[in-house]
């Protein structure tokens, strides 16, 4: 584990004004550190998504500081924001995000792309990133021919292409049937363990538990939790992802 | 290919119904634009046919002429005055106006008679098919345009009418000397002419200058000016833009057209631009991931942009194509549509600005993305 590589102070944010104001999230303060995945889990509405968004600096927040790898997001503007997310995190999504009219090599190309990345060794890169995930054989597939547990993969190829310091995954598995949603965890807490990277899933899964090293629970907008895992599944019963990964079909 | 077109062609291809509905919105838009400014360009070479034709260095015009075909007239006088000008090496007059021509059945129509001094050139005419202009000195002798005949009522050489009683031989045919007012012209000696139009002997229409070599037109124009009074001296240039003038600006037919072209890039416009609207509402979650993986607004507009151009791009080729099918239709028309190189980069050049203006509803609804979207989505 290293240090924290992003980390919210004391954030309150409130959304809405007048009758449908509401406090999404009272005072909280959550650091992620590098090296470690850690489970952000909570009951719907208990602003766990708020968290993500302030964290993910898509939100700013009411009150309170967050630091992006040291860079304050306070004032910073949109495309300030757009920048740090560029540079410093990856994103996976719930419902996956893909592009549908481009094929899995082009999806995860993309985000080289929006970092001005459009040089040859962006296609080397991207499917490299590919390769990691157990697509390799998926480059040229476009989105509607790829399960969902492959669409899930190209989405981790595509947050982690960039090399980004965070990996902020949205309910990574809700999608998914049970052994896909391991191999996806079984992917982002390999993922976690390299060049310090942090990686912050948020689920209300209990099933992903094993995956995590830390788990901080929230509710009602505040973190009322925080617990080391011990029962953090041995990584070393799979050597690789694919020995980890379902059928393709699957 | 870089990424960022790729993402944009997929995007304009992947509804095709509505790639279609964007391209037959540019097509019509621009082909509409295309007939107007060609019919507008075409007009403005017809109406100055005449004065393309004629032989001569100035134009002596009444004082007040707007255009070729305003009859106004000049005392014979004023040639002798001019022939004394220095410089001036010749002066023909012309005369120009109204008749009626009764054909043989006894149905009557109104023609244009040009006169003209066939001796000394002038305004003649051209694109002589069958006959000489020579032929035109002897008696009854006249000139008609083969695509008038069934207008005139006549089938070809040697065929007979009557203008003002008298009767009228076709001693000559040309081809493509076509009115835009559809009234035939009909030449003729210039004698002939006055009889025809009811005009005195002692007067003329117009009195074409030619200069003695090495004169210097300026300066003749001014000796002209100085000892003719009641006259306007023109160069050829000058009476093409006030003829071109009149008749475009001063009539409101050049409004019109240019209020159809105008209407055309509208419509265009509106449909591009509901397109390309339609097309970034339903790819607004791709955009808000894009967003949301960090790309600039800059990179999403170029996204939208590049879709525009392409559309553009495409929109235009089947547009020059009908185009020029069009004007290959219209080539022998009383009215041509005529497109010039100038035109086409034109039309180009508004097709993308076009294109691109209407990327700015779809821009300013890109604006408003929040990228937090793609976690409820």
């Amino acid at each position: 584990m290293t240090g924290p590589v992003i980390e919210a102070m004391n954030v309150t944010k409130v959304l809405g004004s007048g009758p449908a104001r509401v406090e999404a999230l009272k005072g909280v303060s959550l650091a992620v550190n590098g090296g470690e995945l850690t489970l952000l889990m909570g009951p719907s509405g208990s602003g766990k998504t708020t968290l993500l968004s302030i964290l993910g600096c898509m939100l700013t927040p009411t009150e309170g500081t967050v630091h992006v790898r040291g860079h304050a997001t306070a004032s910073v503007g949109p495309e300030g924001l757009a920048q740090l997310r560029r540079e410093h995190l990856g994103f996976v999504f719930q419902s996956f995000h893909l592009f549908p009219t481009l094929t899995a090599l082009d999806n995860v190309r993309l985000a080289l792309d929006v970092r001005g990345d459009t040089t040859k060794s962006a296609r080397g890169r991207s499917s490299e990133a590919l390769a990691k995930v157990g697509l390799s054989h998926k480059t040229l597939a476009f989105p509607r021919e790829l399960s969902g547990g492959e669409q899930q993969r190209v989405a981790i190829a595509r947050a982690i292409v960039g090399n980004p310091a965070i990996i902020l995954a949205d309910e990574p598995t809700a999608a998914l049937d049970g052994d896909n949603g391991q191999a996806i965890m079984t992917i982002l807490a390999e993922i976690s363990k390299e060049q310090g990277r942090g990686v912050l899933v948020v689920t209300h899964d209990p099933r992903l538990l094993p995956f995590a090293d830390r788990v901080v629970h929230i509710e009602d907008g505040r973190i009322i939790r925080e617990e080391r895992s011990g029962a953090k599944m041995q990584l070393s019963h799979a050597n690789t992802v694919e020995d980890k990964l379902p059928c393709p079909n699957a | 290919m870089p990424l960022i077109f790729t993402l944009a062609f997929r995007n304009l291809f992947h509804d095709r119904l509505s790639f279609v509905a964007t391209i037959i919105g540019i097509l019509f838009s621009i082909v509409l634009v295309t007939v107007q400014m060609g019919l507008y360009l075409g007009f403005g070479r017809t109406v100055t046919t005449m004065i393309d034709h004629a032989a001569t260095d100035l134009w002596i015009v009444s004082l007040g002429t707007k255009c070729f075909e305003d009859p106004s007239m000049l005392d014979m006088s004023n040639r002798y005055r001019a022939l004394s000008i220095n410089g001036v090496a010749e002066v023909t007059p012309v005369v120009i106006g109204f008749a009626d021509w009764r054909m043989p059945s006894g149905a009557t129509t109104p023609v244009f008679v040009i006169g003209s001094d066939l001796r000394s050139g002038g305004l003649q005419p051209w694109n002589l098919v069958e006959g000489r202009i020579e032929a035109l000195s002897s008696p009854r002798a006249v000139a008609v345009d083969r695509t008038y005949f069934d207008r005139l009522g006549v089938s070809g050489m040697d065929a007979t009418a009557e203008i003002r009683q008298q009767l009228v031989r076709v001693a000559a045919v040309t081809d493509g000397i076509r009115s835009f007012t559809t009234t035939p012209y009909v030449f003729m000696d210039i004698d002939r002419a006055r009889a025809h139009t009811g005009m005195a002997s002692d007067k003329a229409t117009y009195f074409l200058t030619r200069l003695t070599s090495g004169a210097d037109l300026e300066h003749v124009r001014s000796q002209l000016l100085a000892y003719i009074p009641g006259i306007e001296v023109l160069t050829p240039a000058e009476f093409r833009e006030r003829s071109r003038t009149f008749w475009l600006l001063g009539t409101g037919a050049g409004a019109a057209l240019f209020a159809g072209a105008l209407l055309g890039v509208i419509v265009g416009t509106v449909i591009v631009a509901q397109t390309l609207y339609s097309s970034t509402k339903e790819h607004l979650n791709e955009f808000a991931t894009l967003r949301a993986i960090g790309s600039s607004r800059g990179y999403i507009y170029k996204v939208i942009v590049c879709q525009a151009v392409v559309s553009a791009f495409i929109g235009f080729f089947f547009a020059a194509l009908i185009g020029a099918a069009i004007v290959q239709l219209t080539s022998t028309t009383a009215l041509p549509i005529v497109i010039t190189p100038g035109l086409i980069a034109g039309l180009f050049l508004l097709t993308v600005v076009m294109c691109v203006g209407s990327a700015i509803a779809a821009i300013i609804q890109v604006i408003r993305i929040d990228p937090a979207m793609v976690f409820t989505r």
